[in-house]
């Protein structure tokens, strides 16, 4: 049976859609910018950040509203619960594009370090988990979910990669310490991306089965390490 | 101090503990701490020719409260009435199958006596029903019944009675005025203290809100709360945050069969029939 406030939750989605997108295509932009040294466009990252936030905004709004007015139980409680979280999550996303773009424009105006490989590499796993990690969220696809829990390890091992890398940069030329500390925090940037997806994940596995899989130690078994 | 049991109802400490088994196909296991209090068993109902209840199993635990949901005509009355044959007054009924156990007595046997059963297991109903008679006489009705005539006897048991039912400030300077000179929720607690006042086992709740204002009903949901420290309670809800609120424990009726039967918890976090879900989330149609 439909209710007639059935679409306050398809609306809902919808923002959260939404945001996942823009989160998304943020985080794509300010790698771009850092990759081609294209300052116009980490502006325009930085600029747009207040999509992302307006868009929290507006989902809280909703789901307190809903939680008030419609008193939602089961699935439909959770959903709600965690698309608000998911939605801290995704503007936390939205902030480190923007300190990704910020360092990006700041690198455009000397040469690169070293070619721009590991960056975008892991770049994109943290892209295909925050994907994926929405998608899930969107299909209640929990095994999808544990699948990208269990990727987060990637990404780390990656960001230690580099700073053991960009360590000895700075060690053999001090002339490079600027340029490889701001990597460095694009690389924690980077790293704290997949958490985020990763926390998107966990709380779908919640949605999807009522179980809080957080803190626990049955998913983080590291694929790679 | 919990009620006294009546010399045909009791079984001490041979009791067993219920198992920690399933309790029906559908439903779900009951702790095995908690004491089973009743044990209904495979009960098929008839109404004349129309079968009210389907093959329903259930094991209800002492002092809790428990909340019977389910749309209207699924079998809630149906099955409350059968706890306490309050349905033996219609016409035509019958338990065709199964059993009802209270404590371990299955309340058909030859030696159980149906106005003692009522007493252990006493009703309150959707519509209060004081009688029309003073505040005093509908809580001594009962304890006068069984031939208590002393006076210092019934002031303690009106007293403790109306404390009970949490309506004692309410109404203790007006004692001997008619109990339908009360507010409809003031009302609904006298029913409630009347029926503890023959300090039963178990209490029965058909809808004991749906008349109330939400003051009034709060306060029964607050009574029912302290109620359950003496008490086993069995409430008949429309209200699903009433049974989210007041219950241990939710069993789902459709159609005329136990869907689910599990913690509330469980029932409203996470329920395991698609059909719970829909109907306390309120897409049931
Ligand atoms: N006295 C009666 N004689 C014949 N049929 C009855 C009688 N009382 C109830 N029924 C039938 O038994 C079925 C279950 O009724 P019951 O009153 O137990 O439902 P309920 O779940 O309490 O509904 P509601 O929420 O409307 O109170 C219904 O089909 C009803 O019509
Ligand atoms: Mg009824």
């Amino acid at each position: 049976m439909k209710r007639f406030f059935d679409a306050e939750l398809e609306t809902f989605r919808s923002h959260l859609v939404l945001m996942g997108e823009t989160s998304i295509r943020q985080v794509r932009d300010a790698i771009r910018a850092l990759v081609e040294a294209d300052i116009s466009l980490a502006d325009r990252v930085v600029a747009a950040d207040d999509e992302v936030d307006q868009l929290e905004i507006k989902i809280d709004d909703e789901a307190i509203r809903y939680m008030n007015l419609r008193s939602p139980v089961a699935t439909e409680l959770r959903f709600v619960i965690v698309g608000m979280k998911a939605s801290h999550d995704l503007e936390r996303v939205g902030d480190e594009a923007s300190n990704i773009a910020k360092r990006a424009a700041k690198l455009a105006a000397e040469p690169p370090l070293k070619p721009y490989i590991d960056i975008p590499r892991m770049a994109n796993i943290a892209l295909e988990m925050l994907r994926d990690a929405l998608d899930c969220f969107l299909h209640m696809d929990s095994d999808k979910a544990i699948a990208v829990v269990k990727r987060d390890s990637e990404v780390d091992a990656i960001n230690k990669q580099l700073y053991r890398e960009l360590t000895s940069f700075m060690i053999e030329k001090p002339g490079t310490i600027s340029r490889a500390i701001e990597l460095m925090f694009i690389s924690k940037s980077i790293e704290r991306i997949a958490d985020h997806a990763t926390n998107i994940a966990e709380e779908m596995v919640f949605l999807a089965q009522a179980r809080d899989i957080r803190h626990t130690d049955e998913l983080k078994k590291s694929t790679l390490s | 101090m919990p009620a006294a049991i009546s010399p045909t109802m009791e079984r001490p400490s041979a009791q067993p503990t219920a198992p920690a088994l399933a309790v029906s196909a559908a439903g779900t296991a009951a702790s095995a701490a908690a004491r089973t209090i009743i044990d209904i068993d495979h009960v098929d109902f008839f109404y004349g020719p129309s079968q009210a209840l389907h093959d329903v199993s259930l094991k209800l635990d002492e002092k809790k409260v428990t909340a019977f949901i389910g749309p209207s005509g699924c079998g809630k009355s149906t099955l409350l009435r059968c706890l306490n044959r309050m349905n033996d007054l219609i016409d035509g009924t019958r338990v065709a199958k199964g059993s009802i156990k209270i404590r371990g007595v299955d309340i058909h046997g030859p030696q159980v006596d149906v106005i003692e059963l009522r007493k252990r297991v006493g009703m309150v109903f959707q519509k209060s029903n004081p009688f029309p008679k003073s505040i005093y006489d509908n809580i001594t009705y009962g304890l006068r019944l069984q031939g208590v005539k002393d006076k210092s006897r019934l002031d303690a048991v009106v007293e403790k009675s109306l404390r009970g039912a949490a309506l004692w400030d309410e109404v203790k300077d007006r004692l001997h005025t008619s109990g339908l000179g009360l507010s409809g929720g003031q009302q609904q607690r006298l029913c409630i203290a009347r029926a503890i006042a023959v300090e039963p086992d178990i209490i029965l709740m058909d809808e004991p809100c749906s008349a109330l204002d939400p003051i009034s009903t709060s306060k029964v949901e607050e009574l029912i709360h302290e109620l359950k420290k003496q008490f086993t309670i069995v409430i008949v809800t429309h209200n699903m945050q009433q049974a989210a609120r007041c219950s241990d424990q939710t069993a789902f009726f459709y159609l005329g069969r136990l869907v689910e039967f599990a913690d509330t918890r469980t029932i409203f976090m996470n329920p395991a029939n698609p059909q719970t879900e829909a109907y306390v989330s309120g897409r049931f149609g």
